[in-house]
């Protein structure tokens, strides 16, 4: 306890308990902005927030490999995807080939499916599989990819305790069916996502935005849509003022 | 850290069996309103014609029935809670249906954090829920450690619990006061809100701040315990016991209390399951899942306490449950703050936060139910997509369920049993 | 006129009995300036102080000492409101409406007996009087909802008003089977005027509350919980409930208008306070009037008038030394040091009538300590229950709409109605 600073800088602990992150600085494409920072206990005392400091997006495809890790020597290797292995693992796969990866991340399991095996993947896992509590729908967008949106489903097992991600790919413009009939819970969560992305989901009862006001034009969590754009028009008309800023 | 677990390593979850499967999972069949613009066979289920049946301004469907009346919880109303609006098709006093609107609160928390490195987007979490804004700040650092994959050390860890565990406390004080209020006890109100003081006199010694309180940091705490913080909880959980028995002497035998909140707002343990709705709502629906249970966070394995859960799914239920939960909460505050651990407070995690690309998906228990974070890391310093899986968001989807049939003065008292937090449901 | 004036002092019965139109004019001014002052004032400021208390909180401390000066200056604001009538409201409906609600809720003051000869008149139909006049109230709320051209005020207006008929009706019963205990005298008739019951109960020497046990609590317990229903207060009143949708028949209501429902409502809680200390509680006399008889007990009982007024004097001292001693409260300090002169004033002045007239003659002092006796413990009966208002609005959520005509329809009644049986049965047996 000696060594324990009361000061509210923190100071580091002696030993690692464990592995720290790996600092996974891809060859550096886009402007050598990002010096690499070393990991340890010496600690730079440099301003820490670099928010321009950003390597190139990753692009993980449907079959994940770790992007390749820069030669520096002093840096251990950081945690990459490793093939998940499970009797519903093999199941899947053996049931649809190639359209089904499985992977685990820092303990976490997900399966990246095809498009075309959404909803009956879905719908097996809540039926064969008992996950019947959809905790999430989300999406990403990836736009320098041909295949710009990343959808997530988070399911969870009560029976089993288990919880799991499945990912598909979408390109911009396409639809995917709604999972309502699935779990009730999908209604708001897909409505979210067509609000946040623009991706329509067809079966969903009532597609309309949620958090943005009706009428709003653009989709604010995409990527191009930039942090302080505002739909002018709508604001004009019904707020009366020239411009939100 | 992993959260796969063989099947008969760990099965908290008891759901009663099925009785019906219909389409999207539900069981309730007493209210079907079939037939609507989009879906005009009804095979999507009552839950799924949710919001179509008010359609209002569709040719087939008139305006007005001659026996329903729309009218309109609007966005400024002293028991929503917040600013939420709900629009109500009622027969005479029966409900029909309802429709939220919501989103007068959203700050797109979300895009924000695409814009903030991970340290700096640590206070933003605390105003999504601010009720508990301990509990937001633990999900995010704790989501952010797991993608660092890091762990906090262990008293780090005792220190989050005490203050989650404090947080509890005070959101589900909010909560009963205001739930009080709306069904016309106005004393609980003011009794909670004077103990609450206390645990926000805490916070304010150990982080400066009451309400919106950045406690935590990625990788531990930052701010060391203040001479006296044991003493201080101590004696504080010394004068909280009777003060939970006091609101129970004026509300749990209350016959007024109890006529006003038994039987209103039911759902049904597959009902709630196949809504997403989690918390203290699932657990009165007879749901005994508890994250801190299931999957268990920061130490919380240490700790001994129990999870209650309800039978009816009632609003009475509810408040059951979470007048336990406090208690249970009591238990485990007194655990924690008799065995912190001594050692660091922090993990070593860089100055710099730059996880390696990936996503993770991480939650916790918060008091209004499963707070989940799922952020997508690109390898910069800046999360490329932070998703914060809110649970009074999924919650008010159950509002329509609940309501269904009930009377109109049942609505308030509904919305308020489902606590919801506005921040939260709108970020 | 001085003739007039005095000719009446030591006459038993009441001004409309004796055909004294001076004494009556004096009384109904009384009565108005009376209820309306302790309403507005008294009433006002220990509900707000005394809610305070039960929620852990000061309540107005301000505006006046201890904010006792808070009610006039709510009144005044309320006055000086800008008068908004809707423009699609019925006008003159609009405008009558409080008056009704005012009218019903005054015109029960006349046959309220304070003492045996201090009510304006003793209609020998006093009781029937009350309780019709008393329901004419149900048309001003009524009124104002319909006239306020708005479905949320009629909606609360309706269901205002079938609350007050509903619970009217287990009233009347447990009424009726109080008045059916006034008959148990020598002649086998009974009375329905009010001091004819109170006199009833002299002459049982016991108050209807105790009379064949536990039948006349049990229509007391009725009849308190029935007038709680019938002038709309907790925990019967959510159709003026603000967090409920229908926000009451008084929604479009504003400034003076709405006050004057208020007074209505207070001044009706009053006239149903003093129908169940009529019927039950003996009325104006004092505790224990046979058990403990004599002068010195007479002497004793006579003086609890001053004593309370002396206790409130105190409490008013004490306020003022405990007052914290800094500039700003000055004003403060000298303002309620002044309120407990006056208090104490007040108490001497009582002292001094109770002991002069200590020996039962037919002096002035004599017969004024008789009066004010009366009076004072009709209004510290009265002042439990209006007491006992405030606590069941700070502690009980409130009932919904069906639950409370349940009660009303389901509960109420059939006890009322078997109570009213037996109690005619035990009247003829015993």
């Amino acid at each position: 306890m000696a060594e324990e600073s009361k000061s509210p800088v923190p100071t580091p602990p002696e030993g690692e308990v464990k592995p720290t992150a790996e600092k996974a600085v891809p060859p550096a494409s886009v402007g050598a902005q990002s010096p690499e920072k070393p990991v340890g206990s010496v600690q730079t005392t440099q301003a820490a927030a670099k928010p321009g400091g950003e390597g190139a997006p990753a692009k993980p495809a449907a079959t994940a490999a770790a992007p390749a890790k820069p030669a520096a020597p002093t840096k251990p290797a950081g945690p990459v995807p490793m093939p998940w292995t499970s009797p519903m693992v093999e199941k899947y796969k053996a049931q649809y080939g190639s359209g089904l990866e499985a992977q685990t991340y820092l303990g976490q399991n997900y399966f990246s499916v095809d498009r075309s095996l959404i909803p009956d993947f879905l719908r097996l896992l809540r039926d064969e599989e008992q996950f019947d509590y959809c905790v999430d729908i989300t999406a990403v967008h990836w736009p320098k990819r041909e295949k710009q949106f990343d959808i997530y489903w988070i399911l969870y097992s009560f029976a089993r305790n288990e919880r799991v991600r499945v990912r598909t790919q979408i390109g911009d413009g396409a639809t995917i069916e709604s999972s309502v009939s699935i779990w009730a819970t999908a209604d708001w969560l897909e409505r979210e996502v067509y609000d946040m992305f623009g991706i329509q989901f067809d079966g969903h009862p009532d597609l309309k935005r949620i958090l943005m006001p009706d009428g709003w034009k653009g989709f604010p969590l995409r990527k191009d849509y930039g942090i302080l754009q505002q739909d002018k028009e709508w604001v004009q008309i019904n707020l009366g003022i020239e411009s939100g800023q | 850290m992993t959260e796969q677990k063989t099947p008969d390593q760990k099965a908290p979850a008891t759901i009663p069996a099925q009785s019906k499967q219909l389409p999207g999972g539900l069981t309730d069949t007493s209210m079907r309103v079939t037939g609507t613009r989009l879906d005009p066979s009804g095979a999507l289920g009552s839950r799924a014609a949710s919001a179509a049946h008010l359609d209002l301004d569709t040719p087939d469907h008139p305006y007005l029935d001659s026996n329903e009346l729309v009218i309109n919880m609007g966005p400024q109303h002293p028991a929503t809670h917040g600013v939420l609006r709900v629009i109500l098709k009622l027969d005479g006093e029966k409900v029909l249906g309802t429709e939220c609107v919501i989103g007068y609160l959203h700050r797109g928390v979300e895009k924000i954090a695409e814009n903030r490195t991970y340290t700096m987007f640590n206070p933003y979490v605390d105003r999504m829920d601010y009720v508990a804004a301990v509990s937001n700040g633990l999900g995010y650092c704790q989501a952010v450690e797991k993608l660092l994959n890091v762990e906090a050390p262990p008293r780090a860890n005792y220190i989050r619990v005490i203050l989650t565990e404090l947080n509890r406390l005070a959101s589900h004080q909010l909560w009963l006061g205001t739930h009080a209020l709306d069904i016309g006890a106005m004393t609980p109100l003011f009794y909670t809100f004077r103990d609450r003081e206390e645990i926000l006199k805490i916070f304010e010694k150990y982080c400066g701040a009451r309400l919106t309180t950045h406690a935590f940091r990625i990788g531990g705490c930052l701010y060391e315990t203040y001479a006296g913080f044991e003493k201080d909880v101590k004696n504080f959980l010394k004068f909280f016991e009777p003060k939970i028995d006091e609101y129970e002497t004026l509300l749990t035998g209350n016959r007024i209390w109890i006529e006003r909140t038994k039987n209103v707002g039911v759902i049904s343990a597959a009902d709630a399951i196949a809504l997403g709705v989690t918390g203290p709502v699932l657990r009165a629906s007879g749901v005994k899942w508890d994250i801190r249970k299931a999957i268990p966070y920061a130490n919380y394995a240490d700790f001994d306490f129990e999870i209650p859960i309800g039978e009816n799914g009632d609003t009475y239920d509810r408040y059951l449950v979470r007048m336990r939960e406090m208690r249970q909460s009591l238990r485990i505050l007194e655990q924690a703050v008799n065995g912190i651990p001594e050692g660091p407070i922090m993990a070593k995690v860089p100055k710099v936060i730059k996880p390696a690309p990936g996503e993770v998906y991480h939650s916790i228990e918060a008091p209004k139910g499963e707070l989940g974070y799922f952020i997508v890391s690109d390898g910069s310093t800046q999360p490329y997509r932070l998703r914060v899986r809110p649970p009074s968001f999924v919650n008010l989807q159950a509002l329509d369920v609940m309501v269904r049939g009930a009377l109109v003065a049942d609505v308030v008292a509904v919305i308020g049993t489902l606590d919801i937090v506005l921040g939260e449901v709108d970020r | 006129m001085l003739n007039s004036f005095m000719s009446y002092l030591h006459s038993t019965v009441t001004p409309g009995e004796a055909g004294n139109q001076l004494w009556a004019l004096i009384y109904v001014l009384i009565i108005f300036a009376g209820v309306s002052l302790t309403v507005m004032w008294l009433i006002n400021w220990v509900e707000r102080k005394a809610l305070a208390h039960f929620q852990v909180r000061l309540g107005p401390m301000r505006v006046g000492p201890h904010g006792l000066l808070q009610p006039f200056a709510d009144a005044l604001k309320l006055m000086l409101k800008e008068d908004i009538i809707p423009a699609e409201a019925d006008q003159l409906i609009f405008w009558i409406a409080p008056v009704i609600g005012l009218l019903a809720a005054f015109t029960v003051y006349t046959v309220i007996p304070f003492g045996p000869s201090q009510a304006v008149s003793d209609m020998n139909i006093g009781i029937l009087f009350m309780l019709g006049v008393s329901s004419l109230g149900v048309l001003g709320i009524v009124t104002a909802g319909w006239a306020s051209n708005s479905h949320y005020p009629l909606i609360g207006a309706l269901r205002s008003s079938a609350q007050m008929v509903s619970y009217e009706v287990a009233m009347g019963l447990a009424v009726v089977s109080a008045i059916l205990m006034t008959s148990l005298n020598s002649t086998g008739t009974g009375t329905l005027s009010m001091i004819g019951i109170v006199r009833a109960q002299q002459e049982q020497h016991v108050w209807f509350l105790f009379k064949f046990f536990p039948l006349g609590f049990i229509a007391f317990v009725i009849f308190a919980i029935a007038m709680v229903a019938e002038t709309n207060r907790a925990p019967f009143d959510l159709p003026e409930a603000e967090s409920e949708l229908t926000a009451g028949f008084h929604t479009e209501y504003s400034g003076l208008r709405w006050s004057l429902f208020m007074l209505a409502e207070y001044a009706a809680m009053m006239a149903v306070s003093s129908i169940a200390v009529t019927m039950w509680l003996g009325g104006w006399m004092r505790p224990f009037p046979n058990l403990l008889h004599g002068p010195a007990w007479e002497l004793i009982f006579s003086l609890f008038p001053g004593l309370s007024f002396a206790a409130f004097a105190g409490f008013a001292f004490i306020g003022t030394v405990r007052m914290p001693k800094h500039s700003f409260f000055k004003v403060q300090r000298i303002g309620l040091g002044i309120f407990a002169l006056v208090l104490a004033f007040i108490a001497l002045v009582l002292f001094v009538i109770a002991i002069a007239g200590r020996n039962a003659d037919t002096s002035i002092a004599a017969s004024f300590r008789e009066g004010i006796d009366y009076v004072y413990w009709f209004l510290m009966k009265i002042a439990v229950f209006m007491y006992l208002f405030i606590w069941y609005r700070a502690t009980w959520p409130r009932y919904r709409f069906d639950q409370l005509m349940r009660v009303g329809w389901k509960v109420m009644l059939p006890i009322s109605l078997g109570v009213l049986i037996l109690t005619a049965i035990v009247g003829v047996l015993v």
